[in-house]
């Protein structure tokens, strides 16, 4: 594994001259022209207006190195960010139930090998597999994988059955069992819904660089999470997936994670 | 007798509720914020009647385009029906627009269609809230209440 080349789809491999042509086309309406031939790459603030392609897939890098015990920056970011601490421990639950239970889109997982007695700590979230088990067995086509390879859910189709939750090898999603009030104009959420992380779906319509985690580690100093475009060879993220090594979890799935680990 | 009596007050009170859910209705099936979009408007996205009768179909099809194609500039839009026909307080705090005195709400109330929308989506414009810093400055300032950050739709 490591290949980039894992990344790609089947039916979808990139011709670079496509792609050249698309930087040109997208440059024209998105980029500020400096001077003749001399393109200012910006990247588009606007919100979006042609639907998402395969052209990107989006994905995340976290080196477990710089992942440090006890921070919780990532987790608190994406609660603030998609409005997950609008929903608080209802008073008659047990605390232990409530922990079980409570929204959870990236949780801090500890490692340990048990030889070695080496500990490692890093944050879990969706893994934005390429085949997704959880959108195979969503009998109602709520589970979904976007063009961009981000794995969501439409909230207007999930009946809540939870199937995708029991397939997900990551545990990676959680289930709103209580009603949510005061939700974020951004992040629409509910009761009897199932949902996960969606790589900031909002801001990536709206042309942001990056997710709530990554600005949260980096504001910390942390620096462990790199989110970028899985298809574009000379993005950061690409870049550093081609000098170290790294893994997909539990890579025997064969799921073509979006999501990939260093130093586990 | 007395069946007869309460058939009638019934009767009374059930028109009273009418009219007071159709004066409602009336009052708030105009309503739009000053100085917003739709303000400057001769009537919504569609004309007044065809929104009357359509809404809903509208916001469907915009929410396939939105959710599986990442598209954010439909020109339906939910935000975009808050942040023109939300109404505000005395102290300027928003009021949930599904509220049955609300735009939203008045309507289905009058209407006696159930509102679900709003169970997950917000019923006022709300932004990523601010962090505790910026949320004291703008409390000092006063504002806020106003202080809203729109990032999901176009212009809103
Ligand atoms: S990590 Fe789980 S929720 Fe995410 S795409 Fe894979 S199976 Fe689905
Ligand atoms: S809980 Fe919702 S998203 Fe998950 S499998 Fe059931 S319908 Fe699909």
């Amino acid at each position: 594994m490591g290949k980039i080349i894992d990344m790609k789809d089947d039916n979808d491999a990139i011709d670079p001259q496509r792609r050249a042509f698309l930087g040109v086309a997208a440059g024209v309406t998105a980029a500020v022209t400096v001077a003749p031939g001399v393109l200012l790459h910006t990247v588009d603030a606007a919100p979006r207006a042609e639907p998402v392609t395969s052209d990107v897939r989006w994905g995340l890098l976290i080196d477990t190195a710089k992942c440090v015990d006890g921070c919780s920056a990532c987790v608190d970011a994406c609660h603030h960010e998609n409005g997950l601490n609008l929903q608080t421990m209802p008073a008659e639950q047990a605390v232990k139930k409530w922990e079980t239970q409570k929204p959870a889109w990236v949780r801090k997982v500890k490692l340990q090998d048990n030889q070695t007695g080496r500990m490692t700590t890093l944050p879990l979230m969706c893994q934005h597999c390429d085949d997704p088990p959880c959108v195979d067995v969503c009998p109602t086509g709520a589970s979904f994988k976007r063009a961009d390879g981000i794995v969501m859910v439409d909230r207007h189709l999930c009946i809540g059955c939870r199937y995708c939750m029991m397939a997900c090898p990551y545990k990676a999603r959680s289930f709103i069992h209580g009603d949510v009030h005061g939700q974020l104009t951004s992040v629409p959420r509910g009761k009897g819904c199932v949902e996960s992380c969606n790589l900031c779906v909002q801001r990536r319509d709206f042309g942001q660089e990056s997710t709530a985690c990554v600005d949260a580690c980096a504001a910390e100093g942390h620096h462990a999470i790199v989110f970028g475009d899985l298809k574009d060879p000379d993005s950061t993220i690409c870049k550093l997936l081609n000098e170290m090594p790294s893994r997909q979890l539990r890579e025997d799935l064969v799921l073509n994670t979006g999501v990939r680990y260093s130093g586990v | 007798m007395a069946k007869s009596v309460l058939t009638v007050g019934l009767v009374a009170l059930g028109l009273v509720w009418a009219l007071a859910q159709t004066a409602q209705a009336d009052d708030m099936k105009r309503y739009v914020v000053a100085g917003s979009q739709a303000a400057k408007l001769e009537s919504c996205v569609e004309p007044t009647e065809l929104m009357r009768r359509q809404h809903m179909e509208f916001i469907k099809h915009q929410r396939i385009a939105t959710v599986h194609e990442g598209i954010r500039i439909e020109k339906y839009s939910l935000s975009g029906c808050v942040d023109c026909h939300i109404s505000y307080n005395a102290e300027q705090i928003p009021q949930p627009i599904n509220q049955a005195d609300q735009f939203c709400g008045a309507c289905h109330a009058f209407a006696a269609v159930n509102l679900n929308c709003f169970d997950c989506h917000a019923a006022v414009p709300n932004g990523t809230p601010l962090d505790a810093a910026a949320m004291a400055a703008h409390d000092a300032a006063g504002v806020a209440a106003q202080v809203q950050s729109h990032r999901d739709g176009e212009n809103h």
